[in-house]
């Protein structure tokens, strides 16, 4: 256990130190990134306006403080892609990272979780314009805060698992972009990504409780600026760890499966 | 003794998608995929003594790699049986992995953006490396490879070589007890490729470490290893001692001749290889060498006269051609 904490400090420092050598490069990343939830805000703080103030009971300053809110845990949710797999099996670099005595995934989430530090940082003076233009409707408890924390960090480990998953399917075909690109849609709709969850059609909602996504956006933004109960907030962080136990133990059996599948084609 | 690495009738087969070339062949292959079975590694066998150096040798697509990769634990054999120091590597436990390292001269493990010195600390935490120990295998590593003033260095920044040798270090520092190295000079000139065979050189006899590595270059090949094992097409063609391989093979030996007038005719004596100036190398029949010599230096005026063993690039060639020949 001690070898695993002394892995993900030095594996988060070194992340830290990389992204810091790209401080400009990774500004420029998350002022790109704020384009998609900005384009969601202004048509929906526009239709909320243009439907006397409120619409499927967001106002535009609940609106521009979900989106607002997003920005944060769509920079939380950046992990190691399905395309990066790919490319990793592809080069050759994945026969390197197998080489260690300490799983791969171990090392994916450990240096993505090291430029979270660096994301925030870059975050919070984005935050502190958008709200300034957007005027976000802010209400927000002590116990809300404690959860958005642990929400976000579930939501990463999710995502995680879920992209772990789907990027080991290169162990057998290098070429399954197509796949990958089915998957980003149906997270699009199911998470709360394009808009928020109880906006979506009665069925949509009902779908997404059997499904993963929603626990990736729509729950940590909604634990911090919704109106969630305790119970209902403590049940949502529930949720995710049972999300987080079941995607381990299939990434375990699927792993067991894969490794033996490596043909290591790239090196 | 219990050897380091035992390989008994190992096998790695792979089934590769094939068709011909062109539009139809393609639309076909969509229904009636064809696949053909390809022998990377067949039923090989050989043993290897804890501290030994042995070189791996074969042309491209041989099965070294392979080979390398299967007792690595990164490639499940098709058949056969690998053991090494006493584990089964395709279990990849982590108790094997921290022994043992595969070192590739064309992959990079080190952080590209920052300075090795940060990438050497976390391989001390991949390998839960005491702290002690770990500054001192460093700072020791670092000596021998002469790179005190380029740890600092953002590993972008280095040379081919100053990276290769920054590689090795990283690579080496959990002192791993085999080490696996494919081509760890490809691409570096000669005073580099001379640096980092001093460095194997050093930790094979500094630590006692087995050693098998493959390379194209002779040069490593004769500096590192007293035994080679010679693959083709997946298959054993020789193991040995190098000098073994070249009394087997080579059965022909190089003269060096030189003359005070450069424009006699020597091809009487045997095959000219080069002339150059007043110098003539000539291949002659190994059996034939003494009266090849008796006969040039009663029959001319010679300056100088040399008598050599062929040199191991073209015995390794004749005995992949001698394979060939034999399909």
């Amino acid at each position: 256990m001690r070898r695993y904490v002394d892995f993900y400090l030095a594996s988060m420092k070194v992340a830290i130190l990389s992204q810091i050598q790209y401080s400009v490069a990774n500004y420029f990343y998350m002022i790109g990134m704020i384009t998609e939830p900005v384009i969601y805000l202004v048509v929906w703080t526009t239709i909320a306006k243009q439907e006397g103030g409120m619409t499927g009971g967001y106002t535009a300053g609940a609106f521009a403080a979900y989106y607002i809110i997003w920005t944060l845990v769509r920079n939380m949710n950046i992990v190691f892609t399905p395309y990066g797999w790919e490319w990793r099996i592809r080069e050759g670099q994945l026969s390197m990272e197998l080489m260690r005595p300490i799983h791969p995934i171990h090392g994916d989430v450990a240096f993505f979780a090291g430029w979270k530090f660096v994301v925030i940082l870059l975050w919070l003076p984005l935050a502190a314009i958008l709200s300034w233009i957007f005027k976000p409707d802010f209400d927000i408890r002590w116990m809300e805060v404690i959860v958005f924390f642990l929400a976000i960090w579930g939501a990463y480990l999710i995502r995680t698992i879920l992209l772990s998953l789907l990027g080991m399917i290169t162990f057998w075909t290098t070429r399954v972009s197509a796949i990958f690109e089915l998957y980003f849609g149906l997270e699009l709709i199911l998470s709360g990504r394009l808009v928020p969850m109880t906006i979506m059609p009665v069925w949509v909602q009902s779908l997404s409780n059997y499904l993963p996504f929603k626990w990736t956006f729509f729950f940590p933004i909604e634990a911090l600026v919704g109106t969630m109960n305790d119970a209902q907030l403590w049940a949502g962080v529930g949720m995710q760890a049972l999300w987080v136990a079941s995607g381990v133990i299939i990434l375990n059996l699927i792993w067991g499966f894969a490794i033996k599948q490596y043909s290591a084609v790239g090196g | 003794m219990t050897a380091a690495i035992s390989v008994s009738k190992l096998s790695k087969h792979y089934n590769v998608p094939e068709r011909e070339g062109g539009l139809k062949a393609a639309v076909v292959s969509l229904f009636n995929r064809k696949y053909r079975a390809v022998k990377a590694v067949d039923d090989i066998s050989f043993s290897i003594e804890p501290g030994e150096i042995v070189g791996f040798l074969g042309p491209n697509g041989a099965g070294k790699t392979t080979t390398l990769k299967v007792l690595s634990g990164l490639l499940h054999p098709t058949a056969g049986e690998v053991n090494v120091i006493g584990y089964e590597p395709t279990k990849r436990s982590h108790d094997y992995l921290r022994q043992v390292a595969l070192v590739m001269g064309n992959r990079n493990q080190l952080s590209w953006d920052l300075p090795a010195i940060d990438s050497f600390e976390l391989q001390r935490a991949i390998y839960g490396i005491p702290v002690t120990e770990f500054m001192k295998t460093r700072d020791d590593f670092i000596d021998l490879l002469e790179l005190k003033d380029l740890v600092n260095k953002p590993v972008r920044n280095l040379s081919l070589g100053e990276r290769m040798k920054m590689e090795i270090v990283g690579a080496l520092l959990h002192r791993p007890k085999v080490l696996f190295l494919d081509e760890p000079t490809i691409g570096l000139d000669v005073t580099m490729q001379r640096r980092i065979r001093a460095f194997i050189k050093e930790y094979n006899h500094r630590w006692s470490a087995t050693v098998l590595l493959t390379s194209h270059y002779m040069a490593d090949v004769e500096a590192l290893c007293k035994r080679v094992i010679v693959i083709h097409h997946g298959q054993t063609l020789f193991d040995g001692e190098l000098s073994a391989l070249v009394t087997q093979f080579s059965s022909f030996k190089t003269l060096g001749v030189t003359l005070p007038n450069p424009e006699a005719d020597l091809s009487q004596y045997g095959e000219v290889l080069t002339r150059d100036g007043a110098r003539v190398t000539l291949r002659v029949a190994k059996s034939k060498t003494s009266q090849v010599t008796a006969n040039l230096l009663s029959d001319l005026q010679v300056d100088d006269l040399t008598v050599e063993d062929t040199p191991v690039d073209d015995v390794i060639d004749s005995v992949f051609t001698s394979s060939e020949e034999l399909k």
